[in-house]
């Protein structure tokens, strides 16, 4: 068939158009005529694209993020007083307070040029890539479910009993460091995939939705790691009152990737490998294109002779076990000093919008992934030195997630082309 | 009331829906839209009914332009849909459903269920459509279902009736029912517009006859044109209606059923003691009125029903209780009847498609990775072989016709080493060329000497695949008769009444 009259997806007719069509219009149509319609239906997809549409969410966020923080400044507000008297005093005081912001969060987040040592300069960048280790590994757990069609909001739980039991290993273990590690990372990823193989199991065996399992699962693991913490055998400092675990060994710590004076650890090198085995695993194996086809059409993958609960179940189990490394990655990584019960550092939530804006594909996880640790490190930057508070880092990621969530309303607003009717 | 479409245009990005169509339709005739599968009849209809706005053209009745926004206008002008899937509540009584969407009221907002019931008898005995307006529209056999439909549209004073492939769910006695209600509507003066593909109604009770290819009007024809004439009109070249097969040549017994019971959720048997035989080189087909237990019957074969006892055994090996999975490795193919359901996955390539049920094994795995060449190489010369058209291997399943669709599920369940074929409803929705195609597929399949299990609800596919038909009613076995049984007595069986001087083949 020609490119002139390539069908869109999800139309009635045209999708059923036979195709003897080619043969008879072909003729009909000009040349130049037909490379105008082709570079209008190539500009059709990019604007339905993924990416695209990511990037235009992630702009507007941005943009609505600017009014705010334009509108919270005291600056502002006082020139606003006398706005129309002298105009440009609102409007410097406007850019100062924008631009304050988001230099604030360039220094923060990728290369703070106010310093002079390079290595102190970068330092932010590291703290990007931190951050975002996690966020990625996150990411990459729900994402990977979302491609099964399960919504995972487990990733809390997951991450708290991945965490508690890699601690458990990290300090009541003794062992040397090739050993020690490894064991606390693996037994981590056991219990998160021991905790979303939960969920999938009660999906496959009996049709419990998901999304309510691993919320549950959620408060399940909150009150388990809270039980752990106040006996000595599991996770309780001896002779403290606080819910804290005592440090990890330093045989169970991930090292640090640019030596002492970075916080950056291997966590983020492990992300790195996960992302490349999620992207393996979904477009390169068998499992994974099972894990796609039960996804896109369960009825279909059953009458293939695919076991979709079993499916439901495996999936459920990696997507628990990236949670947990993820868990992990804060207990053994981030923060050494000992389990608690944030250290989810609600991460298991970031989790789902990083899927979200990653569309649910590995590079794109881990390029949303890298945006959010970029968020995360600036933010704090910003709040220090331009005294915008933190929060706002968050309406910002709400922000993408809404855009997202109403693509209609992205294209609209860009005039796009809008998408043919489901 | 006199319809006049002028010049409808309806495009859906770079693809032309309906093209400049236009259409005149006279009170008190009966104008059929022939066309196949997505040839843009329904778009047209959907334009006139307000659910679609046209680019270009305009819709007049009786002299006026019309601009309808929704299917409310179009009501209100006097334009009755009856959908080829019915837009009925259950658990309401017919007189309910009626009044649906036109509720009169009385005193504080009370339903006046009296007045609706007076109008459905008064419609009822006026073209004698024998309804009680006090039942349950559950408990009513699919046909009188449609007249329902139809005295609702008929309540709010339609002067045009639409309806849209009305004989799909009906049976041989039913559409013949249906066709005298038509006639009488005719005679009553009301304008009908009659759409479907199946020729022999067509002629049946057409008055006139406008013809619809690709989204144009490709010509009028007269109700007397043979029914060659009009399928090359349809599909825009000769085409061959009738399958050619030799005689079969029959072998062993293949495919030995016994007994078998398929019960469903709710504990009703679907499937209530069936006992066939299938031999290898013949073509057993299964007639019925749709849901009469074949569904359960293919599906309880692949492993997918649940409960089921009884037993199936292909060539020795036992069926039941085997998971799909084995089933499909014991050499079973199957082509289920809804392929946007359970044949394909839209959202995968066609190349993916064709490799849905062998994600375990070679040719396309090895050590748990896909080998993406093999496929490829397998997928462009099965796009070949069965001449699926598409772009090429990477067109995603979702952007085909029902017929290109149709061929990647043949394509899929054809190229394995098959002991048994199941085909259910393998051309429903499949474009005239298509049908031929895959026909002759389905025969070749049965001259290589393996048994086929064929499906469906179209007689005119039951006459022409089956050496064998075995007639369904209520999950129960009718009869199995020649191929050569009149159409007549089989139309009788597909309502459970077995004539009394028929003999079953046997072997």
């Amino acid at each position: 068939m020609s490119d002139t009259d390539k069908p869109q997806p999800e139309k009635p007719e045209a999708g059923t158009q036979p195709q003897e069509s080619a043969a008879e219009t072909q003729p009909e149509v000009d040349p130049h005529d037909a490379r105008g319609e082709r570079s209008r239906s190539l500009l059709r997809e990019i604007a339905s694209g993924d990416a695209l549409a990511g990037a235009l969410a992630v702009f507007l966020a941005i943009f609505v993020g600017s009014v705010m923080i334009a509108a919270i400044d005291e600056g502002v507000r006082d020139t606003a007083g006398y706005l129309t008297a002298r105009p440009s005093d609102f409007f410097s005081a406007v850019w100062e307070a924008i631009s304050g912001a988001y230099s604030a969060m360039f220094r923060g987040a990728i290369f703070n040029y106010n310093l002079t040592e390079p290595a102190q300069q970068w330092r932010p960048l590291t703290e990007t890539l931190k951050f975002a280790g996690p966020l990625i590994l996150g990411g990459l757990g729900v994402g990977l479910a979302f491609r099964a069609s399960l919504f995972n909001i487990g990733g809390r739980g997951q991450m708290l009993v991945a965490g508690g039991a890699a601690g458990w290993v990290g300090f009541q273990v003794d062992l040397p460091f090739i050993v020690h590690l490894p064991l606390a990372i693996l037994v981590g990823m056991a219990a998160g995939a021991l905790w979303g193989g939960i969920a999938g199991l009660l999906k496959a065996r009996t049709g419990a939705h998901e999304v309510i399992v691993t919320i549950m699962l959620n408060y399940v693991g909150y009150y388990l790691l809270f039980y752990a913490l106040t006996k000595e055998w599991l996770l309780k400092t001896p002779g403290s009152v606080n819910p804290k675990s005592p440090p990890m060994d330093d045989s169970a710590v991930l090292p640090k990737v640019l030596g002492d004076q970075f916080n950056l650890h291997f966590g983020f090198v492990l992300a790195l490998v996960a992302v490349g085995v999620a992207w393996w695993l979904l477009n390169r194996s068998t499992l994974g294109y099972r894990i796609r086809a039960v996804g896109e059409n369960p009825h279909a993958a059953r009458a293939s002779g695919i076991n979709v609960g079993r499916t439901y179940t495996v999936v459920m189990m990696i997507a628990g076990s990236l949670l947990g490394l993820a868990g992990v990655n804060q207990v053994l990584g981030t923060v050494p000093s000992g389990v608690s019960l944030d250290l989810d550092a609600s991460i298991g939530f970031d989790a789902i919008t990083v899927a979200l804006l990653g569309r649910s594909r590995p590079l794109g996880i881990l390029a949303a992934g890298l945006l959010f640790g970029a968020f995360k490190a600036g933010g704090f930057t910003m709040q220090t030195s331009e005294n915008i508070s933190v929060d706002l880092v968050l309406v910002v990621q709400s922000l993408i997630v809404l855009f997202l969530a109403a693509p209609p309303l992205v294209r609209a607003i860009f005039r796009l082309p809008a998408q043919e009717a489901k | 009331m006199r319809l006049v479409l002028r010049g409808i245009t309806k495009r859906f990005g770079s693809v032309v829906a309906n093209d400049s169509i236009s259409l005149t339709v006279e009170p008190g005739e009966i104008h059929c839209l022939l066309g196949e599968n997505g040839a843009g009849k329904s778009t047209l209809m959907n334009v006139l009914y307000g659910l679609y706005k046209a680019d270009e053209g305009e819709i007049e009745l009786d002299g006026e332009v019309q601009h309808f926004t929704g299917p409310g206008d179009a009501m209100a002008a006097g334009i009755g849909m009856v959908h080829q899937h019915f837009m009925l509540i259950p658990v309401f009584t017919v007189a309910e459903n009626v009044m649906l969407g036109n509720e009169s009221t009385g005193f504080a907002g009370t339903l006046d269920v009296d007045a609706a019931r007076e109008r459905v008898t008064e419609i009822s005995e006026r073209f004698g459509f024998h309804v009680n307006p006090d039942t349950l529209v559950e408990d009513l056999p699919v046909g009188v279902q449609q007249r329902v439909e139809i005295i609702k549209a008929l309540s709010r004073d339609a002067e045009l009736l639409v309806f849209d492939e009305p004989t799909a769910v009906l049976t041989p006695q039913e559409t013949d029912e249906l066709m005298e209600i038509m006639r009488q509507l005719k005679e009553a003066g009301k304008a009908i517009v009659f759409i479907t593909h199946k020729l022999r109604e067509v002629r049946e009770v057409a008055d006139r006859i406008t013809v619809i290819r690709l989204g144009k009007v490709v010509g009028e024809a007269d109700p007397t044109a043979s029914n060659a004439e009009l399928a090359s009109m349809m599909v825009g070249r000769p085409v061959e209606l009738v399958v050619h097969k030799d005689a079969p040549k029959i072998g062993a017994d293949a495919l030995v059923v016994k007994d078998l019971r398929v019960t469903d959720l709710a504990g009703h048997a679907q499937v209530d003691g069936l006992s066939f035989t299938i031999r290898a080189g013949e073509v057993l087909c299964v007639a019925g009125v749709q849901g009469n237990g074949q569904t359960e019957l293919t599906e309880a074969i692949l492993g997918l029903q649940d409960d089921v006892s009884g037993s199936i055994t292909l060539d020795g090996l036992e069926l039941v209780g085997r998971t799909t999975r084995q089933v499909l490795d014991a050499g079973v193919g199957f082509i289920p009847e809804d392929r946007q359901v359970d044949g394909l996955v839209p959202g995968f390539t066609i190349a993916e498609n064709l490799m849905l049920n062998r994600s375990f094994k070679s040719p396309f795995v090895k050590n748990g990775n896909l080998r993406l060449g093999a496929l490829r190489e397998f997928a462009q010369q099965k796009l070949k072989e069965y001449d699926v058209r598409a772009r090429d291997i990477d067109s995603l399943a979702a952007n085909l016709s029902g017929g290109n669709q149709q061929k990647v599920v043949v394509a899929r369940e054809l190229s394995r080493d098959l002991r048994l074929l199941v085909a259910a409803q393998p051309t429903r929705g499949v474009d005239v060329g298509s049908i031929e195609f895959i026909h002759k597929q389905v025969v070749a399949t049965r001259d290589s000497g393996i048994p086929v299990l064929v499906v469906s609800t179209e007689l005119d596919e039951v006459v022409a695949l089956a050496d064998r038909i075995m007639v369904l009613y209520r999950g129960r076995v009718v009869g199995i008769v020649p191929a050569d049984t009149p159409r007549e007595t089989l139309g009788l069986m597909m309502t459970g009444e077995r004539p009394k001087d028929l003999k079953d083949v046997v072997a």
